[in-house]
C-alpha cells in the first residue's frame, strides 16, 4: 500500500480543502488579537503582520482552524499578536511541533513563524526534515541576517566578516542562502519576498497557503536596531533596478533598465558549457536563449542554480518570487491514508482481540 | 509432538517444583527466539514464569567472543515466583564462550548441555581455554552432557538440500526441542510458530520443525538423559482468568492503546529509536486500525516536539524514549509543564551516564525524570513494578496527564521492557473511563461584561486549565513558554505572578490523586521495612518471603508514584526503626526520601546492569534485622 501512496498520482486536494470555512466574511482586524505589539519601532515585522492580517481574510478559513506555531527570537512573538489558535514554543523547535500537530489535525491551516537563527542556527535539523517530508505547514522565514533578541550577534545568514558583538574581528563562517538550503532539502515550495513590498509579498503568502505540503517563504526583514538597511539595496528604486531579479512563471527572466522591448535590460541564460546561469545584457546577447522560469520544473536543479545567481555580500542579482512549486505527496494525507488502509485490511481496531492475541490459557477459579 | 513420544518410555520422571534454564550462545546463534519459544511452551502449559534476556548492544559481536554472547534465562514452576531466579538449575552452552562466560553463576550440581562440536582448540583459545574444559576436570562438580548439537542437527537434516552451514543454523531448534522433552513440554505451539515465521520459506520451516523434532527425539532415546522433569502447572498462583505471557514493553504499547479507546482520543506517538524503547515504537506502528499516529522524527527533541504538537491539538501525546533521549527533550517537558498540556514521557531506563549501557538495565535515571529540566518544572512519575505491570501504569499515566494537563514521565526500565511474566487479560469493563472534556465555551466574564475564554482559568479542585482545540470557536487563544498571567494567559513578567504560577503549578502536581501505599507486614510487628520502587519488586518480594520463612519478620511495601508520593507515605516510614531501600543507582529513591520526610532511610544499591538476586537481598535484609 505504502509503494502505491508513494509511487502513485499526488492527489488534486486543494492544501486548505479540508480546512472549514467561515461563516460571514472577514477583515484585517478580525486577526487582530487585543495584545499590544512589542517590536521595536520601525521594526520590518510590523509590514509582515500587517501584510498576513490583510491576506487572511481572502483565504475566507474560519480562523479557528488557524494555528499559528513559533520558535524564539524576535519574530516568533508573532502568535501572540494573531487573534487565531497559536503558540510561542522553544528555540528552533516550532517545525517539530507544527508537524505534530499538522500530521494529526488536517483541517487546520499550520503556520510557522521563525527566524534566521532560530530556524537555521538551533532548529536547522526540524526544519530540513519538515521541508523533506512535506508535511503541510507553511513556514515564514524572517531573515534580518542578524539576531536581534540577543541584541545584535551576527547569525547564520549573516554576510562573512560580519562586524558584530560577537565577533568584533569578524565573522568567520560562510552564511546559508536559505532558498539552495530549502532547494536542497527537497522543499516542493520555495519562495523570497522582502517586507515592504506589500504586494509581493502578500501574493506569495497567497500562493504558500495554496500550495499542498510544506511551503517555506524567505521574508527579507529589516532590523532597524541592530542591522539596519541590509536589504536597503534591495528597497532603493534606483539600486533594486540592478539588485532584484523578479520571478514570474512563464516568463522569460529579466531585470534591470528597460530594453527596447520595454522588459529588462538584463536578461538570465544558461551557460552552455557548464548548465550554470549567467546574467547577461539583452542588447548584446539578444531574446533568443534567456531563461523561461519554471517554477514547476520536476527537477530542482534550475531553481537551484537561481538561488545562486545572489551574491551573499552585495545581494546583487538577487531573485524574489516563487523559486520552485512541485506537487508531491504531502506526508499528513499519506499518513490518513494508512490509517484508512489499516482499517480496510484489519478491520477498525478491537481492543480485547488485541489484548488477547494469539496465544492464551485460561485458568479456572 | 506428544504423541510420538513412545508410551512404553522406561525413562525415569521426576517432579520440580522450579527450574531455572539459561540459554547461551553466540549473538547470531537464536538463543533469544530460543528463550521466547520456550517461554511461550512454558506459558501455555501453565506454570508461573518470569525471565532474563541478556545481550551485547552489538548486533553482530565478534563470533565467539565472550563480549558477542547472548542469553535467555527463563524461571518457571508450579507456584507463583517473583525473579527469573538467582542462578541457572540448566545452562545450555552452544560454544565455549558461552560456558566461559556463563559458568560463574551455575551452582555446583547444575547441569550444563554443551554443544561439543564447538569446542574445538581455536574456539577455545580465543576465550583463554588452555585445555577444554570438557576434559581437564574443571566440570566435576557439574552434570555435564556433551552433545554434538551442530553435527546431530546437520544429520537429521541431511534430507534436506541444505549445505552444512545452513543446516547448521537450526542447532537452536535442535536443543530447544531436547530441553522441551526434558521439561514436558507442549510443542504443538512452536510447530506452529516455524510455519507461520517461515511460510514463504517451507523448505527453511520444515528443517527447522525437523531439527526441532530431532531434538525432542534424541532426548526421549539417547542414554545420556536418563531423567525427565515435571513441573506442574502453577493452578493455585492465578486467579481465574485468561492468561497469556507478556513482556514489559509490549504491556506498555497496549496500556497505550488502551488509554486511547478509554479515553476516545487518538494516539500520536512521537518518537527517535533508541534502545530498550524502540520496540514500543515498533508495536504501536502495527495499530494504525485502531487511530494510532506514529512519527518516526529526525531526533529525540523532534519526537517530543511532534507529540507535544498533537497534544495541542488534542490527541493522546506520547513520546518513547531511554535515558539520554530523555536529556535531550528536557526542554520540551518544560514548555510542556508550562503549556500545561497532557503528555506521557515513557523512560525505558538503561545504564548511564552517556551512552552507557544500551542493553543492559539501571534505575538511575529518577532524579533525571524528578529534576531534569531548568527552573521549578514539576512533573508526576508513575513507574511499574513488573513486566505486566506496564499495562496498567501506561493507563495510570494517562489519567494524570489527562486529569491534570500535564506532562507524565513513566519510569520503565531494560528489565521491565525485555522480560515477561503470564498476564491476566482485564476485561474491557475492567479499565478506568478516561475520558476528558475539552472546552467548548468562554469561561470569564470580563469587567465590560464581555464573555471570553481564559485559557489558564483553573479547575479549582485538580487546579488542572482547560483544554481548548484548534477549531473550536470563539476560544482562539495564545499559549506559550513565557510565563504568562494567571487567568488570561498573556504573558506577564509582573513579580508576584511569577510566583503565584511557580506555586501553582507546584500544587497541581503534589495534590495529583495517588493511592495510598500499602505495606505487606503480616504479624505487624516488624521492625524493618524494605522500600523500593520499578523493577526491584520481584528480587526484593522473593528476598521478603525467604527471610520469613527463615523464621524472622520484615515489613515491604513498593512505590508505584514517585511523585507525588502516596500521602501516607511519611506516617509508613516512620512507623519503622529501619528503612532500607534497594535500588539499581547509587541511592536516588533514598535521597528523595531523607529529604521529603527526614528519615534515615538506608539505600542498598548496585550498578551492575542486572537486577538483584533474591538471596543477595536476602543477606541485607537479614543482616538489618539481626544488627538493627
Amino acid at each position: 500500500m505504502a509503494d502505491t501512496l508513494t509511487h502513485g498520482p499526488v492527489q488534486p486536494s486543494h492544501a486548505l480543502s479540508l480546512v472549514p470555512k467561515a461563516d460571514a466574511a472577514q477583515s484585517a482586524k478580525d486577526f487582530k488579537s487585543d495584545q499590544e505589539v512589542r517590536w521595536c519601532p520601525g521594526c520590518g515585522d510590523y509590514a509582515v503582520l500587517a501584510a498576513v492580517q490583510g491576506f487572511l481574510p481572502e483565504l475566507g478559513l474560519a480562523k479557528e482552524n488557524i494555528v499559528f506555531v513559533s520558535g524564539i527570537g524576535c519574530s516568533s512573538r508573532f502568535p501572540y499578536y494573531m487573534n487565531t489558535y497559536g503558540m510561542h514554543s522553544i528555540h528552533g523547535r516550532a517545525p517539530a511541533i507544527a508537524t505534530g500537530l499538522a500530521a494529526s489535525r488536517r483541517d487546520l491551516s499550520v503556520w510557522v513563524v521563525t527566524g534566521d537563527g532560530d530556524a537555521l542556527s538551533i532548529g536547522g535539523n526540524h526544519l530540513i526534515h519538515a521541508l523533506r517530508r512535506n508535511v503541510n505547514l507553511k513556514i515564514l522565514l524572517f531573515n534580518n541576517r542578524i539576531y536581534g533578541l540577543t541584541k545584535g550577534q551576527y547569525s547564520p545568514t549573516s554576510e562573512a566578516g560580519k562586524i558584530t558583538k560577537s565577533t568584533p574581528m569578524g565573522s568567520l563562517d560562510a552564511p546559508f542562502n536559505p532558498v539552495s538550503l530549502a532547494i536542497g532539502a527537497e522543499a516542493s515550495f520555495v519562495a523570497r519576498t522582502v517586507d515592504s513590498d506589500r504586494k509581493h509579498l502578500t501574493d506569495v503568502l497567497r500562493q504558500a497557503a495554496e500550495h499542498p505540503g510544506t511551503a517555506l517563504v524567505e521574508i527579507y526583514q529589516n532590523c532597524n536596531i541592530f542591522n539596519d538597511g541590509a536589504f536597503e539595496v534591495l528597497k532603493d528604486k534606483q539600486q533594486a533596478l540592478e539588485a532584484v531579479i523578479r520571478l514570474q512563471d512563464g516568463e522569460p527572466v529579466r531585470f534591470g533598465a528597460p530594453a527596447e522591448d520595454g522588459l529588462g535590460g538584463k536578461g538570465v541564460v544558461r551557460d552552455p558549457a557548464t548548465g550554470d546561469l549567467r546574467v547577461v545584457d539583452v542588447a548584446e546577447h539578444g531574446t533568443d536563449g534567456i531563461l523561461v522560469h519554471d517554477a514547476g520544473a520536476a527537477s530542482p536543479t534550475t531553481a537551484f542554480a537561481l538561488s545562486r545567481l545572489a551574491d551573499p555580500d552585495t545581494l546583487h542579482h538577487t531573485p524574489i518570487g516563487v523559486f520552485r512549486s512541485v506537487r508531491r505527496p504531502v506526508y499528513d494525507t499519506l499518513l490518513a491514508d494508512q490509517l484508512e488502509a489499516a482499517v480496510e485490511q484489519n478491520g477498525k481496531g478491537d481492543l480485547s482481540a488485541l489484548l488477547h492475541g494469539k496465544d492464551t490459557w485460561t485458568v479456572v477459579g | 509432538m506428544t504423541s510420538q513420544v513412545s508410551q512404553d518410555s522406561a525413562k525415569e520422571v521426576r517432579r520440580l517444583d522450579r527450574v531455572v534454564i539459561r540459554f547461551a550462545g553466540d549473538s547470531g546463534d537464536g538463543m533469544q527466539l530460543t528463550g521466547d519459544r520456550f517461554t511461550s511452551e512454558t506459558a501455555s502449559f501453565g506454570n508461573d514464569l518470569s525471565t532474563l534476556p541478556n545481550f551485547p548492544a552489538e548486533i553482530r559481536a565478534p563470533a565467539g567472543t565472550l563480549p558477542g554472547v547472548s542469553s535467555f534465562q527463563l524461571h518457571f514452576a508450579d507456584h507463583d515466583i517473583l525473579t527469573p531466579g538467582d542462578a541457572p538449575n540448566v545452562l545450555v552452552a552452544m560454544n565455549p564462550a558461552a560456558l566461559k562466560a556463563n559458568i560463574a553463576d551455575l551452582p555446583r550440581g547444575a547441569e550444563i548441555i554443551v554443544n561439543t562440536d564447538e569446542f574445538t582448540k581455536r574456539a577455545m583459545a580465543k576465550v583463554g581455554y588452555a585445555a577444554s574444559p570438557l576434559e581437564d576436570g574443571s566440570l566435576d562438580g557439574y552434570s555435564v552432557h556433551p552433545v554434538p548439537l551442530t553435527t546431530l542437527t546437520v544429520e537429521a537434516l541431511k534430507e534436506f538440500d541444505l549445505g552444512r552451514k545452513e543446516a547448521g543454523r537450526s542447532k537452536n531448534m535442535f536443543a530447544l526441542g531436547l530441553l522441551s522433552w526434558m521439561y514436558h513440554r507442549p510443542t504443538e505451539g512452536t510447530e506452529r510458530f516455524l510455519r507461520r515465521k517461515f511460510a514463504k520459506k517451507p523448505q527453511i520451516a520444515d528443517a527447522n520443525v525437523a531439527a526441532f523434532r530431532a531434538g525432542w527425539n534424541f532426548g526421549e532415546t539417547t542414554e545420556d538423559f536418563a531423567v525427565s522433569y515435571e513441573v506442574a502447572p502453577a493452578s493455585q498462583a492465578f486467579p481465574a482468568g485468561t492468561y497469556r505471557n507478556i513482556s514489559g514493553n509490549l504491556a506498555l504499547s497496549y496500556g497505550l492503546v488502551a488509554a486511547s479507546q478509554q479515553a476516545d482520543l487518538p494516539l500520536f506517538l512521537g518518537s527517535y529509536p533508541i534502545t530498550p524503547a524502540s520496540d514500543i515504537l515498533h508495536e504501536l506502528s502495527k495499530h494504525k486500525n485502531f487511530g494510532v499516529r506514529t512519527f518516526q522524527a529526525e531526533d529525540e527533541i523532534a519526537g517530543i516536539g511532534a507529540a507535544l504538537g498533537a497534544a495541542f491539538g488534542g490527541a493522546l501525546a506520547v513520546t518513547t524514549t531511554s535515558g539520554p533521549g530523555v536529556a535531550l527533550k528536557s526542554e520540551t517537558i518544560g514548555l510542556a509543564v508550562s503549556l500545561e498540556l497532557p503528555m506521557i514521557v515513557v523512560d525505558v531506563q538503561r545504564g548511564g551516564p552517556s551512552t552507557g549501557l544500551p542493553t543492559k538495565t539501571e534505575q538511575a535515571d529518577l532524579l533525571q525524570a524528578m529534576y531534569g529540566r531548568n527552573g521549578e518544572a514539576p512533573v508526576p512519575i508513575v513507574a511499574p513494578a513488573t513486566p505486566a505491570e506496564c499495562f496498567t501504569a501506561a493507563l495510570d499515566a494517562a489519567r494524570i496527564a489527562l486529569t491534570y494537563r500535564t506532562p507524565v514521565f513513566l519510569l520503565s526500565d531494560g528489565y521491565l521492557a525485555n522480560g515477561s511474566e503470564p498476564w491476566r487479560i482485564p476485561e474491557p469493563d475492567e479499565l478506568p473511563d478516561l475520558r476528558t472534556q475539552f472546552a467548548t465555551t468562554t469561561n470569564h466574564t470580563l469587567d465590560d461584561g464581555t464573555d471570553v475564554f481564559w485559557p489558564y482559568k483553573r479547575d479549582p479542585q485538580t487546579l488542572a486549565r482547560p483544554w481548548a482545540v484548534p477549531g473550536t470557536p470563539g476560544l482562539e487563544h495564545r499559549v506559550g513558554g513565557i510565563e504568562k498571567q494567571d487567568g488570561s494567559g498573556n504573558i506577564s513578567y509582573d513579580p508576584a505572578n511569577h510566583e503565584l504560577m511557580v506555586r501553582t503549578r507546584q500544587a497541581k502536581v503534589d495534590g495529583v490523586q495517588v493511592p495510598d501505599i500499602t505495606v505487606d507486614d503480616p504479624s505487624g510487628g516488624a521492625k524493618v521495612l524494605v522500600l523500593g520502587w520499578g523493577s526491584t519488586y520481584g528480587p526484593i518480594t522473593a528476598a521478603v518471603r525467604r527471610v520469613r520463612r527463615g523464621g524472622d519478620v520484615v515489613a515491604q511495601a513498593h512505590l508505584r508514584h514517585l511523585n507525588p508520593f502516596p500521602a501516607n507515605l511519611g506516617t509508613v516510614l516512620r512507623q519503622y526503626d529501619k528503612v532500607i531501600v534497594p535500588e539499581m543507582n547509587l541511592g536516588q529513591l533514598a535521597l528523595l526520601l531523607r529529604a521529603t520526610y527526614l528519615v534515615d532511610a538506608q539505600p542498598y544499591t548496585q550498578v551492575r546492569g542486572l537486577p538483584f538476586k533474591a538471596e543477595q537481598l536476602h543477606d541485607v535484609i537479614k543482616e538489618a534485622i539481626d544488627h538493627g
